[in-house]
């Protein structure tokens, strides 16, 4: 009773702290509806009209204005403008949490807590200790599970996501393995637990836990990142570490890790047993996390191969004649990108883009592709990205409960005039 | 305790909800029970968000999801109340 009190304290004073911000920033309201028409427009057509409504650009402290899906707990993502490079800018990098208690961390007194019942012994890591430890860098791509969960048709409940709730960045920290090795695994050991500092209002919320199987927790790429893109991790983005799960959906990347637990049992909260689920057999996955398989569902795992178009940015005029350059990015769940194939005659005949710099498997790829349009009219654009394992986008978008895996090529239509 | 701490955050999530939140639930009968109710885990915009696509008993599982799966706090008259303003105002 006196922690949930105490609880309810801290939830009070954070409360009254995100309302001063957000009062500070009510000044900017008159400049930013200049471009709120533009970003209205560039908002995808097909997002539910109520999204589309409450989709605005709003500013978190220490951000760029990013569209807004919920105050709180803060959903927003990246606006496209912002997705034309392979590195996400940090102030541009998307925003997503569960539970509406977001303590603001410090890092000086900021322990993460190593241990559980897969483990040897028990430990407690500061900041300085994580950083002591062999430092790893990677460029990979956090995406949300339910990026493009607003495109689903018909539509499905949840954080109705255009294209932006993903970025990538350079991420800096220990590797998760070796953290590890501070308590060593017992054998029995068949998955690893993460909590956040991010914690429910009411008491009865199941807290956001989340686990990763062994075999991943130990991988070379899982890290525990406390720099991104050269700078220490935004608030709004995990301060002062999070989890790093090259290839896998952002919902394993905890944000402000505060526990590490191997353990000898399957994991059984509700993130990880009821939520972030998918049908089983209907994706074409390679990697899985047998033990939280049930008879129908099973865990979410890595990011499906997808590419997005950056540019033009939705159906645009382009001159007759004249050279047309439609580039994006595209990404996987940490094969590779092989190709990236354009159609501009509604995917009658295809041809390879050109891809741009390669900054590791787990990253965003640029490329680009020139055509001229010789006819007048209209020119339907679709792009295609294929990994380095001969995986594809889907034609067909394949239906799941929780609008998850959209990867469902895309098109945009040009009119040559 | 606990009742008493939450009916607090709800009056302070309510005055932010007003203005720096900038969400306008529709007028209808029940909006002072989910204003009251949902507003105190999550801002009001997840309701339009989600709008207008769900049928109501879309929005009843919804209702009940938060009840019994996120522990809403929520007695079973203003359930209903809340689920016939949603399915009214917000429904398919």
């Amino acid at each position: 009773m006196g922690e949930s009190r105490e609880k309810g304290m801290i939830t009070r004073r954070r409360l009254l702290e995100v309302t001063g911000a957000a009062a500070a920033l009510a000044g900017s309201d008159l400049g930013s509806s200049l471009t709120s028409v533009a970003h209205a427009q560039a908002l995808p057509p097909v997002l539910p009209e109520g999204t589309r409504g409450e989709a605005l650009l709003e500013t978190l402290p220490g951000k760029k204005p990013l569209i807004k899906l919920s105050y709180r707990p803060p959903n927003y993502e990246t606006p496209l403008s912002y997705l034309e490079t392979p590195i996400t800018p940090n102030e541009a990098f998307f925003v997503r949490y569960h539970l509406a208690d977001i303590p603001k961390v410090d890092a000086k007194t900021w322990r993460v807590s190593l241990g559980g019942d897969g483990a040897n012994s028990q430990a407690q890591l500061s900041l300085d200790d994580l950083k002591a430890l062999p430092a790893s860098e990677i460029v990979a791509v956090c995406q949300c599970s339910g990026n493009r969960r607003g495109l689903f048709q018909p539509h499905v409940p949840g954080v109705e996501w255009g294209y932006g709730a993903m970025g990538c960045a350079r991420w800096k920290g220990a590797r998760l393995k070796e953290v590890l090795d501070r308590v060593g695994l017992k054998h029995e050991a068949v998955e690893v637990v993460f909590n956040g500092a991010e914690g429910p209002v009411v008491d009865k919320t199941p807290d956001f836990i989340k686990s990763i199987p062994v075999w991943k927790a130990l991988e070379d790429t899982t890290l525990i990142a406390y720099e991104m893109n050269g700078a220490p991790l935004p608030h709004w983005n995990g301060f002062p570490a999070r989890i790093v799960v090259p290839g896998w959906t952002g919902t394993y990347w905890v944000k402000h890790v505060t526990s590490i637990d191997a353990v000898t049992k399957p994991f059984d909260g509700f993130w990880m047993k009821s939520a972030y689920r998918i049908p089983l057999g209907k994706f074409p996955l390679v990697s899985r996390f047998t033990s939280q398989d049930n008879a129908s569902t099973t865990p979410i795992t890595e990011m499906v191969v997808n590419s997005l178009i950056t540019s033009p940015v939705g159906d645009a005029t382009v001159k007759l004649g004249s050279s047309v350059t439609v580039s994006g990015l595209a990404w996987d769940g940490g094969y590779g990108i092989r190709s990236v194939e354009l159609s501009v005659d509604d995917g009658r005949s295809w041809t390879e883009a050109r891809l741009g710099e390669d900054l590791g498997r787990f990253a965003f790829r640029p490329w680009k592709y020139s055509f001229v349009p010789h006819l007048r009219g209209k020119y339907v654009v679709r792009a295609r990205a294929t990994n380095q394992i001969g995986q594809t986008q889907t034609t067909q978008l394949i239906a799941n409960p929780a609008g998850y895996h959209h990867n469902l090529i895309q098109s945009l239509t040009l009119n040559a005039a | 305790m606990r009742v008493i701490v939450i009916g607090a955050m709800v009056v302070l999530t309510l005055a932010g909800a007003g203005a720096q939140e900038r969400v306008r639930l529709t007028p209808g009968p029940g909006v002072e029970k989910v204003e009251a109710n949902c507003a105190a885990c999550h801002s009001l915009d997840y309701i339009q968000m989600n709008s207008p696509f769900l049928s109501s008993t879309q929005w009843e599982a919804e209702v009940k999801k938060m009840i019994n799966v996120m522990g809403a706090p929520i007695n079973e008259a203003d359930a209903k109340t809340i689920v016939e303003y949603l399915s009214t105002k917000y429904g398919s």
